[in-house]
């Protein structure tokens, strides 16, 4: 503290202080007249002091060094600062302005960068900035004890964990204060030993590490899941876990998510904003938007709030929450009526019939109703195996069947089937040949067929409640199409079944359409959506047609920015189906200007071969444990016991049995157990002793797996979470905020992960909603992590639950690289300072806990062989394990490691090679190449390269090799080892691309051939990427990246069953749902299925308040926290309410009588928070807004509803599984890391909020 | 006639997206200090609004500018010397603390310093950085933000109170726009003119407002002199403060932190060339929707030969005479007509002009299906746009709409018109006919307000060190009514009760002892710790080093 000064009442303006300087006010008075005495010489002495007096600011702009960084959060913006340093101290920073340019007819990037990266540099000496390893006392003084008693730190930390006693004296003390600084050594000591005892106790998969958005800080996020790696531990994914990752997309293209970074924005000429308030989301590259404009780009937004984008729009669609899909189905209703149907626009059928499964054959189904009568519905894909003279081809299940105009089942190029095998080479490819398919059935003769389709907007039966927002059950909607016979089978085209699901009726076929315009009862129509959106279906016909009409005038330059508004539903997957078909019929995709543009926590890491060589250790053993975060903590915080979401409650009413009588717990157990999604802590028996197990019995490792879980005698931990055997035992924290942030269901968090003081309000699962496939213990579990760690540079909710926090250095003191999509430059982060106090940098800390780890492991550990259950993968010959998607009974089905269960791989495991293993780059990447999206990139040269400008370790069990010891090495490693960023590894895998499709591509990369990008380049400036096969664009010769252009110009298939971008899609769980083709469902009916409030529904029953309100909670991002983790920011706080606000609006706020800035409590099944109201017109009634990243750290009162601390932002929503979103082991629904798995969805939830006591205790 | 250069800025509203970089970016380089931890010399307002400090708009109440007297000449709102003289220890027009906002900080140490088994999870609360007592805020420097105004707090905005047409502040009528700020830097600035001690002055090379921190005597007339309020006292040093155009970086040809910060792209710096011989003249004018082109005849194009001559003959360098003729600005201003001044009422001649942004169309016209791109459409769709006209002539020009509404018809002819290019399509030059331009007109305006780079959107001629401060010689600029008989605070009305000045006026507040040089000490130092924690409660947080 050097001040003693305090700009106390006595001299601030508020009072007319009588002289506020030193003068008094005689000389004052002198001054008063000095100009005005002395005007001979006023202007030269005037002039004089005003020189001098200029000194002052000249002397503040002055600096020593201005050093380029960027920031590692994950916001996804990458942008390039400087920042600058006086003195040895951070003073502030500013954007950099050199990044390459994109030519002379658009705008460049530059400046990029937001008032919340500007104020980034306030944490770097703020007094929450963690500056010394920290732990919790009673655990400190646990471990002295246990240290006296126990000289092994490996049997110390088993002295106190296995002490229930003990444990629970210091897991209940987590979020309670208390934490104590501590060396370096002893907090290392403390979590090495936690690890070496884990893994010798309970296995390497009780370990876990949860960082995320790597591309935003690659080596940091790399150094500790390649520990993780090296170790066997899980490494928890983020995208899906934060309902970010649209699964849409994975069913769609068979991609993860690939957009048009925010420079091809400037291509378009009709743009939507649908769900994505770009101006506060995408800050940095808003301009785009705006000055697109100026082109005479239309601009249209759509959300229920007059959102800060709306100010662009010309358009502004005010729709009602959730209600997207319905939106999205009748502007496709107009575009396939208007301009498929009457007009044929021939630009939008060529491309659908190129490029997407429109002309494809489907079979249909019959099927008995409930009623007795028997109905046709659509049903799996036509093969070629269905048709004798194709049926002997090799993958023949997975050739796809189109009709040709002559008449004949045709099977084209391109699809999985040809993607894998022999006979395929050359053929993966959308060449059409001599194939010219038809559209519709229509186009021929042909038999009219009734189908039966599910539609999800009725009224639950057995309920008289017509309120609007209480719907969301299932019935029937009847509707023809054309089909014909191809052998047995009853086909028609996936074409077909579209217009029939969107309610276009062409010729006589049978069903229910819409009588007219004004028709509010068929699905699909305007008039329909215009009852469930709020939107005039006026305005919803004409958008549809400007939208259409452009796409035909600029082919394809009509783009939908889409983001978390639409995204983090409980059924986002169909909302953004219905809006991607958009794209799909106008022929969007894969055009510079159009498409898809999904921005929620997207990410690239565009060097991503090199990055998962280094991240994951696939240089040293393959594969690696990753885990879907979603139903990790949905089972490890026990929120399955509360749960109990029949999954009949979502199914449509064609479905088969196997839904029935199970919750969607079950079908996750389902899904795990059959391989489709990974599950960590796999087996209830240490992963280690499995292989000594099989070996004692003499069996081969999978073998005896299957063997013992036939026997039951090994059983998978998912069944039963509450087996203190399958407890995460490790779990440790960087680059994360997950307790103050991403934890949904955060109330659970405390009690069942943490063992913390909890707000739950839920009661556990009646027995009749009970799992049937897990084990229900009458207690449940709680406090189950041992060790959580947090490695931070400031105060969280996650650090004050943690038992050591360790001091990490920021953003702006170390060495790292960065990518997104929204720009094709990658980044460097450079130290302005050397990380102050004690912090140390990720790599350095995980690099030395792996060094502790290595040495304990002599005693405890040596080498042993890990059995690894890994999911069948996407991108693999794995997809083609289940043909047609179709399942049998578990019960029935044999156990086929790899086929109908996971992989059993076992990995050997030299635990005292740890650090050496971290510190080199394994053999494995140029021995068995490097696995990149279905190619493999062989890189014998590149680590020769490596070799020389890292250096090889001269020691030690890895000499030879070359060195990653360093985080600059680490980065050099993942630059030398990916296509974007060298050249000649992006030629060489198109080049392996190019002998499967037979079509043209290394060209794209020619141009860069000779690049290579180091670590220096990215000091000096933004360096742009290369064109290459690891991604789905072009950057050649300067374009601006738009996803799929290589696809839609080299005819290169997507990675899905057809080969083209789906419609429909055919698995067995997709049906049961009623999901085969894009529908729209409203959001989850949270007081049906759940007992919570209706939304309008008013109570006075609390008894300190007058009347409360249901209303439905939405938590978007925040303008004022550094994306979704930091809120504690000075600058931040000061421009804005300075603390936990809910945006209401003036409706909902006189219902509850709440002035702007009263205290209010909100709170449903899952918790409470408290806020401050911020009552604006702007907001819709019914709905309210509490920010993302709304934390508990600052400025938040008791609630009076539970008496502790307010909860953050998700304390009121849940993990909820949704069953389509477990599908795997099948053509595109296959498992990827961040690509497919279970969503966190948030966005349904409703709450009850009221005006509580203005009196608040802390 | 009496040529001067002007360092002038644009800010195209139609781009900004309310994202606060600017005031950010600033704050961090020049007022996170003790003294000034409630000042923004650059800040962003989300209209409507009450703006910062609240409803300074408001002349009847804070008397900022100047106003036109009966004889035709103008005079300051907050009245004259004698006036200030009378009130120079108690200023009723002076805006109290709670009139910004009370700063504040968070006792965030108490994260790491709660005791073990604290009942609930530590929380750090707010604590007032001007008595260090707990608080419960309840005004920020950007209170209203994103509020699209609000029933409960826009009903004091000043511009909807003078609206003639009631605004219903209603959901499906939500309209708002965000109006960044900075000084002005006026070329009649009513703030040098109220200064009692002389210490408020107009640079003479480029026209920027400032402090002489050595000469000021905080009396804070400037304060409430100014009406747009954006100067400000430093508390603990005891100064008057502003926003200096960031003049170091300008002088060595780099933009304004707050523009080059500016993410939108939205902000433009120029010199403009002008006549201070007819700033007077220009101030004075009866109409107040006159003062716009008041203002625009008192500027003096740059492309003129006769200007030339003059302007090299008063010792303008030539270069900046160039640079004058590249200016953003004056393209802006005077070539397109689309930049306007913000409340040219107040009569300052203010040089931060503004873009008037478009918005969308209301609801009626989504209701009826027409189709609002089509160019006839467009041109005719300014009536339905969501932000009133008249709201936007209230703040650019005195309440006059038709510049405004020539302002925005351009921008959205200058859509239609480029909407066939983009499409490929032959360009319709009616389009810029209907709006009195050319297509290449229209085509030149595009490029400056939609690609133009980094050197396009600041053309900033450097200082000229090898001549020093040669261009002192040249009158500087006091105020431009402070000649004889002038009406200036600084004029000779009370010339004859003056007193010689006290010599402790140079000898007192020079070196290092003065509160300017203190604070050069601990420049670096304070700079973070002032924001980063309330200094000095034990046990409470500080940013201690």
């Amino acid at each position: 503290m050097t001040s003693t000064t305090r700009p106390a009442g006595s001299t601030g303006p508020e009072h007319a202080a009588p002289t506020p300087s030193d003068d008094n006010g005689l000389l004052g008075l002198g001054t008063f007249f000095r100009r005005g005495t002395a005007s001979a010489d006023k202007r030269q002495l005037f002039l004089t002091g005003g020189r001098e007096g200029d000194v002052f600011y000249r002397d503040r702009w002055s600096h020593d060094k201005v050093v380029r960084s960027t920031h590692g959060v994950n916001c996804t913006g990458s942008c390039s600062w400087k920042v600058y340093v006086k003195d040895g101290i951070i003073t502030w920073e500013a954007q950099q302005t050199d990044y390459p340019g994109t030519g002379p007819d658009m705008p460049d990037y530059e400046p990029r960068g937001c008032p919340r990266g500007a104020a980034f540099s306030w944490y770097t000496y703020s007094p929450t900035r963690v500056r010394y390893p920290y732990a919790r006392s009673v655990l400190l003084r646990l471990w002295r004890e246990a240290k006296r008693a126990h000289p092994d730190p490996v049997d110390a930390w088993e002295s106190i964990v296995e002490d229930p006693e003990k444990a629970h004296a210091y897991k209940s003390q987590r979020g309670k204060g208390g934490l104590v600084r501590v060396s370096w050594d002893t907090a290392n000591e403390i979590a090495a030993a936690a690890h070496v005892y884990t893994i010798k106790r309970y296995g390497p998969d009780r370990l876990a590490g949860f960082s995320v958005i790597p591309a935003m800080s690659q080596v940091s996020y790399g150094a500790g899941t390649r520990f993780y790696s090296l170790l066997g531990g899980a490494i928890l994914s983020f995208y899906d876990w934060y309902a970010d990752l649209p699964m849409a997309s994975p069913q769609v293209f068979g991609d993860q998510t690939d957009v048009p970074e925010s420079g091809d924005w400037y291509n378009s000429s009709y743009l939507m904003m649908w769900g994505s308030n770009v101006p506060v989301t995408r800050t940095p590259d808003a301009h785009f938007m705006t000055e697109v404009r100026y082109k005479g780009t239309k601009v249209v937004t759509v959300s229920p709030d007059y959102a800060d984008n709306t100010k662009f729009a010309d358009e502004w669609m005010a729709i009602h929450p959730g209600t997207d899909g319905a939106l999205g189905l009748a502007m496709g209703h107009v575009i396939l009526r208007d301009f498929h149907v009457a007009a044929g626009t021939p630009y939008f059928l060529d491309y659908m019939k190129k490029y997407t499964d429109a002309p494809y054959l489907v079979a249909l189904a019959e099927q008995r109703l409930p009623d007795g009568t028997l109905t046709h519905v659509p049903g799996k894909f036509v093969t070629a195996e269905d048709l004798p003279e194709f049926a002997a081809e090799e993958n023949a299940a997975f050739r796809t069947v189109v009709m040709d105009r002559s008449g004949a089942p045709r099977v084209p190029n391109g699809s999985l089937g040809h993607r894998f095998g022999e006979s395929g080479l050359g053929k993966w490819n959308l060449e059409a040949g001599d194939i010219d398919p038809v559209m519709s059935l229509l186009e021929g003769s042909y038999e009219p067929v009734e189908l039966s389709l599910p539609r999800f907007d009725t009224v639950p039966a057995g309920t008289d409640d017509e309120d609007a927002n209480h719907v969301g059950s299932s019935s029937l909607v009847r509707r023809g199409v054309p089909a014909r016979r191809v052998g047995e089978l009853l086909v028609t085209t996936v074409y077909d079944l579209m217009l029939a699901q969107y309610g276009v009726e062409r010729a006589p076929l049978p069903g229910e359409w819409p009588r007219d315009e004004t028709d509010t009862e068929a699905v699909g129509t305007p008039a329909w959506a215009e009852t469930i959106t709020g939107i005039p279906a006026a305005q919803i016909t004409r958008v549809a047609r400007e939208f259409a009409q452009n796409a035909d005038d600029s082919h394809g330059r009509s783009m939908i920015i889409m983001g978390a508004g639409v995204n983090h539903y409980f059924h986002a997957d169909t909302i953004y189906r219905t809006m991607i078909a958009l794209v799909m019929m106008c022929g969007c995709q894969g055009r510079n200007g159009g498409g898809w543009a999904h921005y929620v926590g997207q990410e690239k890491v565009r060097p991503i071969t090199g990055f998962q060589q280094y991240a994951f250790a696939f240089d040293w053993q393959r594969p690696t444990r990753h885990m879907t975060t979603a139903s990790y903590w949905y089972l490890a915080t026990d929120q399955w016991r509360y749960d109990g979401l029949p999954a009949d409650a979502l199914a449509s009413p064609l479905a088969s049995d196997r839904m029935r009588g199970r919750t969607t717990a079950d079908t996750l157990i389902e899904a795990n157990k059959r391989g489709w999604m990974p599950t960590y802590p796999t087996f209830d028996r240490n992963s280690l002793t499995i292989t000594e197990d099989a070996a004692a019995a003499g069996m081969e490792v999978p073998a005896y797996v299957v063997d013992q879980l036939q026997k039951g005698e090994l059983h998978y931990a998912c069944e039963d979470p509450d087996d203190p055997e399958n407890f995460p035992r490790v779990v440790t924290n960087w680059r994360t905020n997950l307790i103050g942030s991403s934890a949904k269901g955060a109330e659970y968090f405390h009690k069942h992960l943490l063992g913390a003081r909890d707000a739950i309000r839920a009661a556990e699962c009646e027995p009749e909603r009970r799992p049937r496939d897990m084990v229900w213990r009458d207690e449940a579990a709680t406090g189950k992590v041992d060790l959580f760690t947090t490695l931070d540079f400031r105060m969280t909710s996650t650090t004050l639950h943690s038992d050591l926090v360790l001091p990490a250095a920021t953003w702006y003191e170390k060495h790292d690289i960065s990518t997104t999509d929204m720009h094709p430059f990658i980044h460097s982060f450079n130290p302005a300072i050397a990380p102050p106090w004690e912090s140390r940098t990720d790599f350095e800390i995980f690099r030395t806990l792996a060094g502790i780890v290595s040495d304990m492991a002599r005693e405890h550990l040596g080498t042993r062989h890990d059995l690894l259950a890994a999911p069948l993968n996407h991108d693999t010959p794995d997809a083609m394990g289940m043909p047609h998607g179709a399942t049998r009974p578990l019960a029935e089905t044999p156990m086929v490691p790899g086929v109908t269960m996971p992989k059993l791989i076992t990995i050997e495991r030299d635990y005292t090679a740890i650090r050496d293993k971290f510190d080199t780059i394994g053999p494995l990447s140029e021995k068995l190449g490097m696995p990149v999206k279905g190619i493999v990139l062989h890189p014998e040269q590149e680590i020769a390269e490596l070799a020389g400008m890292n250096g090889v370790a001269r020691n030690g069990s890895c000499a030879g090799r070359p060195l990653v010891d360093t985080d600059v090495k680490a980065a050099e490693m993942i630059l030398r080892l990916s296509g974007t960023s060298n050249g000649h590894l992006a030629t060489q895998g198109f080049h392996t691309l190019e002998k499967r499709t037979g079509t043209r591509m290394a060209d794209l990369a020619a141009e860069n051939e000779g690049r290579r990008i180091t670590y220096a380049d990215t000091e000096q400036q933004p360096q742009s990427v290369i064109t290459s096969p690891e991604w789905s664009g072009s950057e050649t010769g300067g374009r601006r990246y738009s996803a799929f252009v290589q696809n839609v110009e080299r005819d290169k298939p997507w990675h899905t069953l057809t080969g083209r971008m789906h419609f429909f899609l055919d698995h067995d769980w997709m049906s049961d749902l009623g999901e085969n083709l894009p529908t729209f469902k409203p959001p989850l009916d949270m007081h049906r299925l759940f007992g919570d409030a209706k939304i309008g529904s008013t109570t006075t029953g609390h008894e300190s308040a007058g009347v409360e309100v249901g209303v439905r909670y939405l938590t978007p991002h925040n303008k004022w926290s550094i994306h979704s983790e930091y809120q504690d920011n000075l600058y931040m706080l000061s421009l804005s309410r300075g603390g936990p606000n809910i945006w209401m609006s003036p409706a909902d706020a006189a219902k509850i009588g709440v002035k702007d800035n009263e205290w209010v409590e909100s709170y449903n099944r899952n918790g409470v928070v408290v806020a401050r109201a911020v009552v604006s017109h702007r907001m819709p009634e019914g709905t309210v807004f509490m920010h993302h990243a709304t934390e508990r750290t600052v400025d938040v009162p008791r609630t009076e509803t539970s008496g502790t601390r307010g909860g953050i932002h998700n304390a009121l929503t849940r993990v909820l599984m949704k069953p389509t979103h477990l599908v795997g082991g099948y053509a595109q629904h296959a498992y990827g890391f961040n690509y497919v798995g279970p969503t966190g969805n948030q966005r349904d939830e409703v709450t009850v909020i009221r005006r509580r006591s203005q009196e608040v205790q802390y | 006639m009496r040529i001067m250069a002007q360092m002038a800025m644009v800010m195209n509203l139609d781009k900004c997206i309310g994202c606060h970089t600017c005031s950010v970016t600033c704050k961090q380089a020049w007022t996170n200090r003790s003294g000034l931890e409630y000042v923004w010399f650059n800040n962003v307002e989300t209209r409507p609004g009450l703006g910062y400090p609240r409803t300074y708009e408001d002349q009847d109440r804070w008397k900022g500018g100047w106003i036109r007297q009966p004889n035709g000449r103008i005079r300051l709102r907050g009245g004259g010397r004698l006036r200030k003289l009378a009130t120079i220890f108690y200023n009723p027009d002076m805006p109290k603390i709670a009139d910004y906002y009370e700063p504040w900080t968070y006792d965030y140490d108490m994260l790491l310093t709660a005791p073990a088994d604290s009942p609930h999870v530590p929380v750090a609360r707010p604590r007032s950085l001007i008595t260090g007592e707990e608080m419960k805020i309840s005004w920020s420097a950007n209170w209203d933000d994103d509020l699209a105004g609000s029933q409960e707090i826009a009903v004091n905005d000043p511009i909807l109170a003078k609206m003639n047409e009631k605004v219903r502040l209603e959901y499906e009528k939500t309209f708002m726009f965000y109006l960044p700020r900075i000084c002005e830097h006026c070329l009649n600035p009513s703030c040098v003119a109220s200064c009692p001690s002389g210490a408020m002055y107009k640079r003479v090379e480029d026209g920027i407002v400032l402090v002489d921190q050595d000469q000021c005597r905080g009396w804070r007339m400037c304060v409430s002199g100014c009406p747009y309020k954006k100067v400000y006292f430093n508390h603990r040093s005891g100064k008057a403060e502003k926003c200096t155009l960031c003049y170091p970086r300008l002088e060595e040809g780099l933009p304004t932190v707050c523009s080059e910060t500016c993410v939108g792209r939205l902000r433009y710096l120029g010199i403009v060339l002008y006549d201070a011989d007819r700033v007077t003249e220009a101030a004075s004018v009866e109409d107040e929707h006159d003062l716009l082109a008041a203002q625009r005849n008192a500027f003096l194009d740059p492309h003129d030969p006769a200007v030339q001559v003059a302007a090299e003959a008063a010792g303008i360098p030539h270069d900046w005479i160039q640079a004058a003729q590249r200016s953003p600005v004056w393209r802006l201003i005077h070539d397109y007509e689309v930049a306007l001044p913000l409340h040219p009422e107040y009569r300052t001649l203010p040089m931060v002009w503004y873009v008037p942004p478009l918005s969308p169309i209301v609801d009626e016209v989504a209701r009826t299906g027409n189709d609002a791109e089509d160019h006839r459409v467009l041109l005719t769709a300014l009536s339905t746009m969501r932000i009133p006209l008249e709201y936007m002539a209230e703040l650019f020009t005195a309440g006059d709409p038709r510049p405004v509404e020539l302002a925005l018809r351009r921008l959205a002819a200058m859509r239609s018109y480029m909407r066939d290019i983009n499409l490929g399509n032959p360009p319709q030059e009616e389009i810029a006919a209907a709006v009195g331009m050319t297509g290449q007109e229209v085509e030149d305006m595009y490029r400056l307000l939609a690609i133009a780079d980094y050197d396009e959107r600041y053309v900033i001629p450097t200082t000229h060190g090898e001549i020093g401060r040669a261009m002192a010689a040249v009158d500087p600029m006091g105020c431009s009514l402070d000649e004889p008989d002038g009406v200036g605070m600084n004029g000779p009305g009370l010339a004859a009760a003056g007193h010689a000045h006290s010599e402790a006026d140079h000898g007192g507040s020079h070196g290092s002892g003065s509160p300017g040089g203190a604070q050069r000490v601990r420049l670096t130092l304070s700079r973070r710790e002032d924001l980063d924690g309330f200094p000095g409660t034990p046990g409470f947080a500080g940013g201690a080093l």
